[in-house]
């Protein structure tokens, strides 16, 4: 038996980032907004106690905070003519679970995407001509960058980045990135202090001519105060961010951002360990009704709203969109549909330098203290010669030294044993890793769909992966990997590894939880499943907010631009849809 | 500053026809100025229990002598103080004695409230009388033999206390007059910042000095600079008041919910001169102890718990983040003759106050579990006596005796 719950203006799906920006924004309105989160409650005195906070086994190895296969699996295959079977775990990415989703266990690297990531089909087809992308599915995002600016800088206020701009008006700015698009103005705060790894790093890159600069971060350099009133402290370094809440309100997250306003609301509330199972539409299939959740006792309710948004994870979104009848599932074969259409991951690849005459203190880190260059990012430099398109922003981030995971050890050491001791013992402190995150390009067979064997508890299909890194992106990260052999000769150490990038991607090995795409925004119903706002084409009262939207992947960590397009989705929300509602913004 | 320990039980028992009393329209700048002396009294802390409606009764409050329930003040006839006439009313405030003449327990802070002037006690009778009448029957009596005998309030009134409107002092500015007004009287912050004589009274020559209650000590309030608030300025302590926080100290306990309840709302003027008034106190030792050397076994052991486990938040140096980690040093709560406020604040943690101007509530995190009652007691040992504190130490029987 369903419960039919009181009628609310809004439903959110998911309190993470977005789910909570939109809830903040919305409730400002003064909308009655309840949010439905499938994990547990999480704050910072009770769950991330100074305590066990940094407990590596409980987090980091068990991975306390995580989305469990139990709860959702999900099936993964390389391509078509493969049967895909479920992961067993999570392993090449960590879906969050819970308040505050996985911007509670991220390292906190703050992008921003650039002009020529929105415009990419226009860009690079008017520099490179046509035929160098006709293996790839790249769209226009229906944004430009200067439409985007003013969302990047109120999620960067927000959330008290820490870096030195690059460009502010068009200025180019010593120390900053050269390469990012103009913005309005510089971080909130000044970059983290260094360490001494990537100082190294940075005078190394310098001296190849390269452009090094701080990554961005959210682990805070000083106190501050973000515009919503809510002090965060400054950052202890204390090496804990990736897969652990913080426990100094140094990490920005909803928890340490939003929510100590937000719950005050009394437009606002939160149901949390309700799962949604989906969104429910009237005959015409054009307008959401609300939500269908299931609680853990079983119990199920209808949750009535006028508007839904979901902000759960990308993939969870798309999934929604799929197990509701929102819009159509895209199929390969035909390039028809377009929810689950144009999934793209991250093309990484790393190096080490193994030294004899240093110590870099690794315990001494935050989640984005490290220097990056941009110079192989992207559409930085020329591909003209080129047999590829997209880049890679080249990263010395040692974002922690924890005892269990950072074992660094040469080429040639046993994987056990008193020899593997010994050299752990020797290479703790004395190796630096550098790594590539290379840009993923949508192509026709990568995607999203739902499972034709295997469901969840509730019976429901699961998400079905088809993905391999495309040829394209595979040669890009070799290109960038011989870039970086350059430059780990530079430092001149005793020795040094270069991992490339291979195809045949493996769901076991972390890699990366940036998985985007799949509910892309754009300008084409035919090839997008939301507009420019993120609202779907098909269903109008339906927002659908997260990476999902991204019509494909740069080289960078995806936050910062989801964190804008929650702002961007809500101002759109807010200044035009609410005047009309139940319309589309943009006319298909 | 919790009136919940002291609040009083106005038992409304007889149900004969009380005065209709009815509502002039040109009342209303009367029942809006009574509606502030029910924030300067912060009536709501005793008077509404947690998601009730309002004043239709509070939480048990536990005195030394036992329980006592604070009752409705709703103007409901059957169960709360609709009854009751203006006089009755008057005379609760001012004499402790309720309707019907029966006799009220010093947990309602008459003492102080007699020192209100009729202006204002008469204000505040005006806005209760536009309160939603709510019927909920409250026994408030609680307490055992012999206490429960109110009449036995005539004799403690006899020796504890005297009735009369404040006194304003004509060689003192009108600023701090009335922040005297307040404090002694609708504040009544003495009922928690007071010590207690064995009755139960505030301790009269020591007042504002600190007190205990519910698990919490209450600090001196005065304006010595070593345990009071002397070292905080006017504006500070005005920030305090207003916020919960103000880079010193963040409020916890008892005193959170009053910021929250009470002084956070009063008017800006109000709370400068309440400052004012106590930074003029006077109360306690002037002169710090020598602290107890680095060189102690405990501070050492003290130390090493410290640096693992509170100096990410509170700092290395002890100083603390502005809206977000109180600092400890230099702070008066962390070298008051009590310990028992930092104790319930280690082993069972702490949040702060949502107000207006500071809205973050960062929390101290519970470390009971984390800590054996030795270690609590090393670990609040050298705080109280490093960066320049100083402080009796800490025993481990103390811990013990408030997990």
């Amino acid at each position: 038996m369903t419960t039919i719950l009181p009628r609310k203006d809004v439903v959110i799906v998911g309190l993470g980032w977005t789910g909570a920006i939109l809830a903040h924004e919305l409730t400002e309105d003064g909308l009655d907004v309840v949010a439905i989160e499938r994990g547990p409650w999480r704050d910072t005195a009770t769950d991330f106690n100074i305590g066990y906070a940094q407990d590596e086994l409980r987090y980091g190895i068990r991975r306390d905070l995580f989305l469990q296969p139990a709860v959702e699996a999900m099936t993964m295959r390389n391509s078509t003519s493969q049967t895909a079977l479920p992961m067993r775990d999570y392993g090449s990415f960590l879906p969050g679970n819970g308040v505050g989703g996985a911007g509670v266990h991220w390292n906190g690297h703050t992008w921003r995407f650039w002009d020529s990531d929105f415009q990419i089909a226009d860009h690079l087809r008017d520099r490179y001509g046509a035929g160098r992308i006709q293996d790839l599915q790249l769209q226009n995002w229906g944004v430009t960058g200067a439409e985007m600016e003013k969302s990047f800088d109120r999620f960067e206020y927000l959330a008290g980045i820490s870096g030195k701009a690059g460009n502010i008006n068009g200025q180019i700015q010593e120390g900053g990135n050269p390469f990012e698009d103009p913005r309005s103005r510089d971080y909130p705060l000044p970059p983290l202090q260094m360490t001494y790894a990537p100082t190294l790093f940075a005078e190394v890159t310098k001296s190849l001519n390269l452009h090094p600069f701080p990554t961005p971060a959210a682990n805070l350099s000083e106190d501050y105060i973000n515009p919503l009133g809510i002090a965060m402290g400054q950052c202890t370094m204390c090496g804990f961010c990736e897969r652990f809440g913080c426990a100094n309100y140094s990490k920005s997250s909803a928890q340490t951002t939003i929510l100590p306003v937000l719950m005050k609301k009394k437009n606002f509330e939160v149901r949390t360990e309700s799962e949604v199972l989906h969104v429910d539409l009237d005959a015409s299939k054009k307008h959401a009704r609300g939500v269908t959740y299931v609680n853990t006792s079983g119990e199920e309710f209808f949750q009535p709203a006028d508007m839904v948004l979901l902000c759960a994870y990308g993939l969870h979104n798309v999934r929604l969109m799929m197990l509701s009848g929102i819009g159509q599932i895209y199929d390969p074969n035909t390039g028809e549909g377009t929810v689950g259409r144009n999934y793209c991951y991250q093309t990484n690849a790393g190096a080490q330098v193994f030294f004899d005459d240093k110590n870099f203190n690794p315990f001494v880190a935050a989640g984005a203290l490290g220097q990056t260059v941009d110079d192989y990012n992207g559409d930085a430099f020329d591909h003209g010669p080129l047999d590829f398109v997209g880049g890679a922003g080249i990263n010395c981030i040692p974002s922690n030294g924890r005892p269990i995971q950072t074992r660094p050890t040469p080429p040639g050491t046993p994987r056990w044993g008193s020899d593997w001791k010994k050299a752990t013992v020797k290479s703790y402190k004395s190796t630096l890793g550098f790594s590539s995150q290379g840009s993923s390009y949508p192509t026709r067979g990568n995607y999203l769909d739902l499972d034709p064997t295997y469901t969840d508890r509730f019976g429901r299909p699961l998400l079905r992966f088809t993905f391999d890194f495309p040829d394209n992106d595979i040669r890009m990260s070799n290109w960038v990997s011989d870039r970086m052999e350059d430059i780990a000769k530079a430092f001149g150490g005793r020795q040094y590894t270069n991992t490339r990038r291979k195809k045949g991607w493996d769901s076991v090995p972390y890699q990366s939880t940036h998985n985007t795409g799949g509910a892309i925004m754009g300008t084409d119903p035919k090839t997008s499943a939301i507009n420019k706002y993120l609202q779907s084409w098909d269903v109008a009262n339906v927002f659908v907010i997260g990476a999902s939207a991204f019509a494909h992947n740069a080289g960078k960590n995806p936050t910062g631009t989801v964190g804008a397009l929650a702002f961007h989705a809500a101002d759109a929300i807010r200044q035009q849809y609410l005047r009309n509602p139940g319309q589309p913004l943009v006319s298909a | 500053m919790s009136k919940r320990l002291f609040s009083l039980t106005l038992a409304a028992t007889t149900f004969s026809a009380g005065l209709v009393f009815a509502q002039a329209p040109d009342q209303a700048d009367e029942i809006i100025r009574g509606r502030y002396q029910a924030i300067l009294g912060d009536c709501a802390a005793c008077h509404t229990a947690p998601g009730a409606k309002p004043l239709s009764g509070g939480l048990p409050l536990e005195t030394p002598f036992g329980q006592i329930i604070p009752p409705n003040i709703t103007p409901d006839k059957a169960s709360g103080i609709g009854n009751w006439t203006e006089a009755d009313f008057r005379n609760a405030l001012k004499n402790g004695i309720g309707h019907d003449g029966k006799r009220l327990y010093p947990a309602m802070p008459y003492p102080a409230y007699t020192r209100m002037s009729d202006r204002d006690i008469g204000n505040l009778w005006s806005y209760l009388r536009t309160v939603e009448p709510v019927f909920n029957p409250v026994e408030s009596n609680q307490l055992p033999f012999p206490f429960n005998i109110r009449l036995s309030m005539m004799g403690w009134n006899m020796l504890n206390f005297t009735a009369g409107e404040f006194r304003p002092d004509p060689s003192k500015s009108a600023e701090w007059n009335r922040g005297a007004y307040i404090v002694q009287g609708p504040g009544h912050c003495g009922t928690c910042h007071s010590p207690k004589t064995v009755l139960g009274a505030d301790e009269t020559s020591e007042a504002l000095q600190g007190g205990s209650l519910q698990g919490w000590y209450a600090p001196n309030i005065t304006g010595n600079s070593y345990i009071g608030i002397g070292s905080w300025s006017e504006d500070e302590i005005v920030q305090y008041l207003k916020t919960g926080t103000n880079g010193h100290t963040i409020a916890s306990g008892p005193m959170a919910e009053a910021i929250q309840a009470s002084t956070s709302l009063m008017a800006d003027e109000d709370v400068h001169a309440i400052a004012t008034y106590l930074k003029s106190t006077e109360g306690g030792p002037a002169q710090k102890p020598q602290p107890i050397p680095a060189s102690d076994a405990r501070m050492k052991v003290g130390a090493a718990i410290y640096h693992d486990t509170c100096s990410a938040c509170h700092g290395g140096d002890g100083k603390g983040a502005r809206q977000l980690f109180p600092a400890l040093a230099g702070s008066s709560i962390v070298q008051q003759p009590s310990a028992e406020t930092l104790t319930r604040l280690v082993l069972q943690g702490s949040q702060a106050v949502h107000t207006p101007q500071a809205k973050t509530t960062p929390s101290m995190p519970s470390l009971g579990w984390r800590l054996s009652d030795e270690q609590v007691a090393a670990v609040l040992t050298y705080v109280r006596n490093s960066w320049g504190n100083a402080a009796p130490s800490v025993g481990a029987s103390d811990i013990g005796a408030q997990r």
